[in-house]
């Protein structure tokens, strides 16, 4: 199927611009920023009704885009655009479990919710994460997607998955791919629950990597199926660094060492360090950001006290800023999903989270100052950047 | 036989109506996969199950079963329904 859209995206002329790729549950839009990132031209809607989970640029080619879609009545696909979304083709072969034919039931994808290049020496593989938990890879640019029976059939692997009702609440996934730039056989994924696990061998084998990770009182912390990894994050320049905003605080981990920090532990005690997503400089290890939410009580998954800000640490965790100047300062009860916060590669860095209540906010220095690109989108799942030359 | 196509689907067939043929509504809806690559999986889990929100009726009474038999002289209508908001 190909799908025609009458607003393609253009470049207008050969200055730098910024793309900004956001995921909606009803859509995707572009946003294509000047070479200063002041002023935003909109493309979109793209998919307009479609629920759209993951929409990114293959860095490696610079040209291929995959988006993870599907429908309210409507099964799971993946389309493909090499026009920055002028015309998308369906996959050939959407990721789908292997079909069970022993009458033990089967499961069956209800949506792709990640997608990751694979390694820079590997230009046409892909990977994706879907809901109920699974992994698949693509060897031929996202046209079509073959599963990892290691992780999704294995039986350990099973249990550590939990049933449906384990899961958040649209369902459990498997998220936080990460192919190590260093090695295209070094692999990590996370898993809503599951725990976060890691590959040496191209994902022919997984094991948990948990150690110092805390669970929720009473349960116990060696077993991966108590453990949720909200989002985990490589360190562009420093491959060897991770960090992770877990269901249960804000972690480091330096390899090769196995066990992880608890570096939320300096955030502000009124606010927590509860949230989705974790963001990391580009180019300085010690950098990064976090966008933290409500986790008492009953887990209002909200700004905490509807006052929405940025933490951000320069010094690996050992010490938190609020960065929330040009945030509304009350009654804002919007949060920021897992993959709906990123950063762009330029200096000073640009910090961008979509909210779920459909805004699109910026910052072109750090997050030391934000404004509003976009407001009126349908609740806003990833946002995804890019550089055009 | 004549297939009436919901709005969600017409992106592969074009039209509100197709023609395809087949034994079983397996067979008829893998006709229609052969016409429209991609269609069936759309309504149809890696399981063989019918997805939650698509439902098929034949000659206006519903179908839950892929291997109910169909006549040539049948019609099919696929529905999307109650998806939520």
């Amino acid at each position: 199927m190909t799908l025609n859209i009458e607003n393609p995206a253009a470049k207008t002329d050969g200055s730098r611009q910024t793309l900004l790729m956001v995921s909606t549950r009803k859509g995707a839009w572009f946003y294509y920023g000047d070479s200063a990132r002041q002023t935003w031209r909109t493309d979109g809607p793209h998919f307009l009704g479609h629920i759209i989970n993951h929409l990114l640029l293959d860095p490696r080619d610079g040209r291929t885009l995959l988006a993870a879609a599907k429908t309210g009545h409507l099964g799971p696909t993946i389309f493909r655009s090499t026009d920055f979304g002028r015309t998308w083709q369906e996959a050939a072969k959407p990721p789908a479990f292997t079909t069970v034919t022993d009458g033990s039931g089967g499961r069956a994808v209800d949506h792709t919710f990640w997608l990751t290049p694979g390694h820079a020496d590997e230009p046409d593989v892909w990977y994706a994460g879907t809901s109920p938990q699974g992994l698949f890879r693509s060897e031929d640019g996202g046209v079509s997607w073959a599963p990892f029976s290691c992780i999704n059939d294995d039986p350990q692997y099973r249990r550590w998955m939990g049933s449906v009702q384990d899961g958040t609440p649209d369902g459990p996934k498997l998220h936080s791919i990460i192919v190590d730039p260093r090695d295209a056989a070094h692999l990590y994924l996370a898993m809503s629950g599951g725990g976060v696990h890691e590959s040496a061998d191209g994902g022919r084998t997984f094991a948990p990597l948990i150690e110092g990770l805390e669970v929720v009182e009473g349960f116990a912390p060696e077993d991966a199926m108590f453990h949720d990894p909200h989002c985990v994050r490589l360190s562009p320049s420093n491959p060897d660094r991770l960090y992770q905003q877990n269901h249960c605080g804000i972690y480091r981990l330096d390899r090769p060492a196995d066990q992880w920090q608890r570096i939320g532990r300096s955030m502000p005690a009124a606010v927590g360090d509860v949230g989705f997503p974790m963001v990391v400089h580009p180019r300085d290890a010690d950098v990064a950001w976090v966008f933290p939410m409500d986790g008492t009580s009953v887990w209002p998954r909200t700004s905490p006290d509807g006052k929405p800000a940025v933490y951000g640490t320069r010094d690996g965790g050992e010490t938190w800023q609020r960065l929330d100047a040009g945030l509304p300062g009350s009654q804002a009860w919007w949060t920021v999903k897992r993959q709906a916060m990123t950063a762009d590669s330029r200096d000073p860095v640009g910090l961008y989270f979509g909210t779920t209540s459909g805004e699109l906010w910026m910052s072109r220095d750090e997050g030391r100052q934000w404004e509003c690109i976009a407001t009126h989108l349908p609740e806003i799942y990833a946002v995804e950047t890019a550089e055009l030359a | 036989m004549k297939v009436l196509i919901p709005s969600a689907l017409r992106s592969y067939t074009e039209r509100s109506e197709a023609e395809a043929s087949g034994s079983t509504l397996a067979a008829v809806l893998a006709d229609l996969d052969r016409l429209y690559p991609g269609i069936r999986f759309r309504m149809i889990d890696e399981q063989n199950r019918i997805r939650p929100h698509i439902r098929f009726f034949v000659n206006g009474e519903q179908a839950r079963d892929l291997g109910q038999a169909l006549e040539a002289t049948d019609k099919l209508m696929i529905v999307q329904a109650l998806s939520g908001g």
